[in-house]
């Protein structure tokens, strides 16, 4: 990008597809030309670009299971501590430290933590939610909902060049190759 | 590319379909399509249903329960057998988006969104009985652990607490899997908008979603993730609603066939609902390309395979209190079948367990109105179910002294038919603003969202 200084600055460039397994074939081939920033759009998820973009594992499972631990002790030491330590009732000559009696909200608090932490820790991980991004500038990118298939080569990326990339993405044989500007 | 149905030996959606033609199918009764007068004639009968949820409520915080039927000894009555009915109703939404899921069950894909909007309405229904049953509902907060200056904490060796962790947790879990599977969705409907509203409304909703397969791929994770933590969690929650009762040493209660045979009914008054919204739905929207008459089979498999579970519960109950050798017990059974409410004992067994017999025919499952009668007559027998086991069990306990009758009021069945109200409500406010049908889900079933290997 730093040839061009003259021209206004580019997000990427966005090539266009009619067909998932051309899209596929797109994203491998571009990584295999070694592009490392790019993104795939598509309206259904489609498991082979992960592989052809090198996603292999994310941190969703991971976070999962810290809230889930987070809820399970939380759950389990809320009640040992309230009916233990704050508030010790005899309740029909039962220990202070039911602990069987306590499974079931300290389950229900585990899901809740973990489903929470899942959900919210998705979307963060995504970035979202995020009201602008350049992707949209792309006219006709609405189709990327509908039944149109996106590849973006970023120009972040240390082998993005205007010219070459652009002609790079023109011979993947796509319907359009567009400027995404920021 | 030729769009030819797939998935599996029965189609599961309709022939002749693309990506652009789901999205379209899907999306235009929310978006362009006029609101049909069927829609406006049904939101207000609905609506005024929930006028009269609401004039029972007032009157309710004006009076006190004592308008209600309830007194020692049944003091649990309508609002229990309700609260049950319906938390058991959401069951069924929570099964087929997640459990199904975890199984690969194509069919689920196009019932499993309004499936979930069932069960969380259902479940907002369900939480209003608790709290209005409490006497003093503005000091529901009371329930919940909370420093507070009476330094007094609640007693967590009570099913009671159990259940508001149990139904809040569902509550919060089923809201926040069914709007991640909305995402994606509202996102179409956004780029489908024609109008600056529609733009920003489902823009709004739809947090910026974009399709990167980066988020794609965190997403379908997220989505695995929620079904594993849902599937344990809707067999908890209706295992603690049975606790409730099981904890307690009340003849009829006390015994541990409960807590299955609770869920077992819980999914077969939920498929019995997705059952009665689907027909009308599919007729008066179109939609039989989407809900098949095989996705209609299926679901009354399922309801007649939960209700031979449940028939079995059934059974079970009776042996139990025989076996058991117990005066209070067998005095119970007995007096549930031939006491004063046998009429509603054998109603039930008629309800639940005799005509649903009827679904073992093919001819029955593809017969559209016998269909629908017989999922609505599953949904007053559950509903029965529960009142056998609230009244008959806490009318005529151990000491014949404190025996009573309880009969429900007029207040009783205002507040009872105001929550369908509600609940037809809100479900109506669903199908005219959200996509009922996952757009998503469907078009993974076609084969454009296939990738053909081929040679690079």
């Amino acid at each position: 990008m730093h040839e061009h200084g003259k021209e206004p600055a580019l997000y990427g460039l966005m090539a266009e597809f009619e067909e998932a397994g051309a899209l596929v074939k797109a994203a491998r081939h571009a990584h295999e030309a070694g592009y490392r920033h790019l993104d795939a759009y598509s309206p259904v998820p489609i498991e082979e670009i992960y592989e052809a973009i090198d996603l292999h594992q994310n941190e969703v499972p991971l976070t999962a299971l810290i809230g889930g631990i987070t809820g399970c002790l939380t759950g389990f030491f809320l009640q040992y501590w309230v009916s233990v330590i704050a508030y010790p009732i005899n309740v029909g000559g039962r220990p202070f430290n039911s602990w069987p009696a306590f499974i079931p909200v300290t389950f229900e608090l585990t899901i809740l933590f973990a489903a929470l932490t899942t959900a919210l820790g998705m979307l963060a991980l995504n970035g979202l939610p995020q009201p602008y991004h350049p992707v949209f500038n792309v006219p006709g990118f609405e189709r990327a909902t509908t039944d149109r298939f996106f590849l973006c080569i970023e120009s972040k990326d240390a082998k993005f060049d205007r010219e070459g990339t652009r002609a790079f993405l023109e011979s993947l044989r796509p319907r359009e190759v567009t400027d995404v500007v920021p | 590319m030729a769009a030819v149905a797939v998935a599996g030996p029965p189609p599961v959606i309709g022939p002749g379909h693309d990506f652009e033609s789901v999205g379209q199918a899907i999306s235009e009764i929310v978006l362009t399509r006029k609101t049909p007068l069927g829609w406006v004639a049904g939101f207000g009968l609905a609506f005024t249903l929930m006028m009269v949820f609401l004039t029972a409520a007032t009157y309710l915080f004006l009076k006190g329960v004592g308008i209600w039927g309830i007194n020692i000894p049944v003091a649990w009555g309508f609002a229990i057998v309700n609260f049950v009915w319906w938390i058991g109703i959401g069951h069924a939404g929570t099964l087929i988006s997640a459990i199904l899921l975890l199984l690969h069950q194509k069919w689920r894909m196009s019932i499993s969104r309004f499936a979930e909007a069932m069960t969380l309405f259902a479940v907002a229904c369900a939480g209003l009985f608790p709290l209005m049953h409490m006497g003093r509902p503005w000091l529901f907060y009371w329930m919940f652990p909370y420093p507070n200056e009476m330094t007094v904490w609640p007693q967590f060796r009570s099913p009671l607490v159990w259940d508001v962790f149990a139904v809040s947790t569902y509550a919060t879990v089923s809201l926040v899997f069914w709007y991640v599977g909305l995402i994606p969705d509202v996102a179409t409907l956004r780029d489908r908008a024609k109008t600056n509203v529609g733009r920003k409304f489902f823009g709004t909703l739809a947090l910026g979603w974009r399709g990167s397969a980066r988020h794609w791929f965190r997403y379908e994770t997220a989505s695995l993730l929620l079904a594993g933590l849902a599937t344990p969690l809707v067999v908890s929650v209706h295992t603690v609603v049975s606790f409730d009762f099981a904890v307690a040493i009340v003849p009829g209660w006390h015994t541990t066939i409960f807590p299955p045979y609770f869920v077992a009914g819980a999914i077969y008054s939920g498929f019995a609902m997705v059952l009665c919204l689907a027909i009308p739905l599919r007729a008066a929207y179109g939609l039989q390309d989407f809900v098949t008459m095989w996705h209609l089979d299926v679901m009354a498999k399922v309801m007649l395979a939960t209700g031979l579970i449940l028939a079995y519960g059934y059974g079970c109950e009776v042996f139990y209190s025989w076996y058991s050798a117990d005066t209070f017990e067998r005095y119970m059974m007995w007096n549930r079948m031939f006491g004063p409410y046998a009429s509603a004992y054998w109603a039930l067994i008629a309800t639940n367990i005799v005509i649903p017999q009827l679904l073992w025919f093919k001819k029955t499952r593809q017969n559209i109105p016998l269909l629908f009668f017989v999922a609505l007559v599953v949904n007053v027998g559950m509903w029965l179910e529960r009142y056998v086991i609230v009244v008959t069990s806490l009318h005529r306990d151990f000491l014949v002294s404190s025996w009573g009758r309880y009969a429900p009021t007029m207040w009783d069945w205002a507040t009872f038919v105001g929550t369908i109200g509600l609940f037809l409500s809100l479900f109506f406010l669903f199908i005219r603003f959200l996509p009922m049908i996952s757009i998503v889900e469907m078009r993974t079933l076609l084969p454009q969202s296939q990738v053909k290997e081929e040679l690079p």
